[in-house]
């Protein structure tokens, strides 16, 4: 099962302050579409719209065709999953226990039965299937953080949300996150990924959404996005740019 | 040890400690009775007919009148204290939670006190009742309202608008009680203390409906409570109504609260300690932690009561007083711990 999701002249007001302004892409099935940009360029907001967790102050948000605001919250989280950045747990669940959560949208419906394994499968995928049995809120940063992401994982949606999945992991678990991202893409997802490291947008991305001050500034593949130019103007930065195997490496001027 | 198998230990231990309670309770007293006479009497008011039943008529009258009815009311009562606390804590996703320590006790306490001075009683007391009812609400509600910011309650805040709460409804009861008659007077000062002395079994009846069908609602929420660890936004996007969850909780607790301190006064703590213990028994997963919870409650308060008629000879202390006793130093204990492990709340 496949689905998309397009986003029409998005804009989103905070407190008088344009944060998201006018902003149309699409997410399809079967890519990973990276989200990049300097802090504050709307990124997280544009993923929370995407979602159908903010509603746009102007603009629409469809999933296949259907308004994004009219679908109900259980019906909603059998179709997407979302890894926030923000993931604690008030009370000393158990690592199963946290990851079963991520059935919980299919509890008394036919795929219920798999409840056993998709929990296996997606503890397995983020490497946490050791910690079965500790409890969440013994457990360091970058353990939380793939606990969280095998709940989502879990939750086998056929479009997957993930808000700096990267942030708190070491360098091998951030490759075996974005590995992860683009077997579910392969698999016929939608996977949007919200990424501050360039290098690793360009390598795992098929497309590349670059934000600035809430507005869309380019998209398309990361060569056509990342050039020295764009990123130097967007983050005011001087860089360097690199190819390696066809895919950009941007490496800060020094 | 899984678990699985402490929740059974657990089960099977409660349920001694139950029966075990029940039968003290039913057998200490002014009026000596024997265990078998408090069995034959509850097997013949079951009609069953046996020879351990009691034939003097004011064994039976003692029994059926005052005990039983007292008996049924502390099981009632601590499964909706307890019940309220876990489901309070769980909607907060703070462990501190507690109708008690947040003011929703004293709140319905001066609902009732209000109901008491305005005379509602001639409607019965079922009249008391509504406005312990209506004043645990507002307060449940207010506490919400105050201490909650961008989807999360901090401890501190918590706590201070406990305070002020609980500050509030003093002042307001103190107030009552200067305007009141003295018969008005000493029903107040009742409500503060917290007895189960003189239940009625038409006021047992009431508590027992709200606090089983509560106790019903509660588990029938405990999936979604535990996906409320998550955080708010974890939990929406995973399905859940959060508002709608948040809005139905509240009335929960405050109706669960409200019948406790309408015929019972203000029995503090029992939310805290209770759902604190068992989660450290058989874990935090909802649905058995609920469960557990209104039968450790009922447990608690039965021994309670117990010790309340029994410690000094021939007086009959308020119970309010006895679970303070033990839930002041529990919390001692959770401050000293948390410390230990993450140096405090703050």
């Amino acid at each position: 099962m496949s689905a998309g999701i397009r986003a029409d002249g998005v804009s989103v007001q905070l407190d008088g302050h344009s944060v998201l302004d006018g902003v149309t892409l699409d997410v399809r099935p079967g890519e990973v579409l990276v989200l990049v940009g300097p802090n504050g360029a709307g990124k997280s907001t544009l993923l929370g719209v995407l979602s159908g967790e903010r509603r746009p102050s102007a603009g629409t948000v469809t999933l296949e065709g259907r308004e994004l605001g009219s679908i109900r919250h259980s019906e909603l989280a059998r179709l997407r999953a979302v890894l926030t950045q923000e993931n604690q747990v008030s009370f000393p669940f158990r690592v199963i226990e946290v990851v079963s959560m991520g059935r919980a949208p299919w509890a008394r419906t036919l795929e219920g039965r798999d409840d056993i394994a998709a929990v296996n499968e997606a503890m397995d995928a983020a490497d946490v299937a050791h910690l079965a049995n500790r409890r969440y809120t013994s457990l360091s940063g970058g353990e939380r953080a793939r606990v969280a992401l095998a709940r989502v994982l879990a939750q086998r949606t056929p479009i997957v949300f993930l808000d700096e999945p990267t942030a708190a992991l070491d360098l091998r678990h951030q490759e075996d996150v974005m590995r992860r991202a683009r077997v579910l893409a392969d698999s016929g997802c939608s996977v949007v990924v919200v990424l501050h490291d360039l290098s690793l947008a360009g390598a795992y991305a098929d497309r590349l959404a670059l934000l600035a001050g809430g507005r869309l500034e380019s998209i398309g593949t990361p060569a056509e996005v990342l050039t020295a130019d764009r990123v130097e103007r967007v983050y005011g930065l001087p860089v360097e740019l690199h190819l390696v195997n066809g895919r950009p490496v941007v490496v800060p001027r020094r | 040890m899984n678990r699985a198998s402490r929740s059974v230990i657990l089960t099977a231990a409660l349920a001694v400690l139950l029966v075990g309670g029940v039968v003290v309770s039913a057998v200490v007293g002014q009026l000596a009775v024997s265990p078998a006479e408090v069995v034959g009497s509850v097997l013949r008011a079951l009609g069953i007919s046996n020879g351990w039943a009691p034939t003097d008529p004011i064994v039976e009258s003692t029994l059926w009148v005052v005990r039983f009815p007292r008996i049924a009311m502390g099981l009632a009562v601590g499964a909706a204290l307890a019940v309220a606390g876990a489901v309070m804590q769980a909607i907060f996703g703070n462990p501190l939670a507690e109708p008690g320590v947040v003011g929703v006790s004293s709140g319905a306490a001066l609902g009732a006190a209000v109901g008491i001075v305005v005379g509602v009683t001639v409607l019965g007391t079922g009249g008391t009742a509504l406005f312990a009812f209506a004043g645990g609400l507002g307060a449940t509600l207010l506490v919400y309202l105050v201490s909650r910011a961008n989807g999360r309650t901090e401890v501190v805040t918590l706590l201070l608008t406990g305070i002020a709460v609980n500050a509030f409804a003093g002042a307001g009861l103190a107030f009552l009680i200067f305007i009141a008659d003295s018969g008005s007077r000493e029903q107040i000062v009742f409500w503060q203390l917290g007895s189960l002395n003189g239940s009625l079994w038409s006021e047992v009846v009431v508590v027992v409906v709200v606090a089983v069908l509560g106790t019903i609602a509660a588990v029938a929420l405990g999936r979604r409570y535990d996906l409320l660890a998550l955080g708010e936004r974890n939990a929406r996007h995973l399905g859940v109504n959060v508002e709608a969850l948040r809005v139905g909780s509240i009335v929960l607790v405050a109706l669960l609260t409200g019948v406790a301190v309408a015929f019972c006064g203000i029995i503090a703590f029992v939310g805290l300690v209770i759902p604190h213990v068992v989660r450290m028994i058989i874990g935090p997963a909802h649905r058995g932690l609920i469960v557990a919870s209104a039968a450790g409650g009922g447990v608690l308060m039965v021994y309670s009561d117990l010790l309340a008629r029994s410690v000094v000879p021939g007086a009959d202390l308020p119970i309010g007083l006895l679970t303070s006793l033990i839930g002041g130093p529990f919390f001692f204990f959770l401050l000293f711990r948390q410390r230990r492990r993450s140096g405090g709340w703050a």
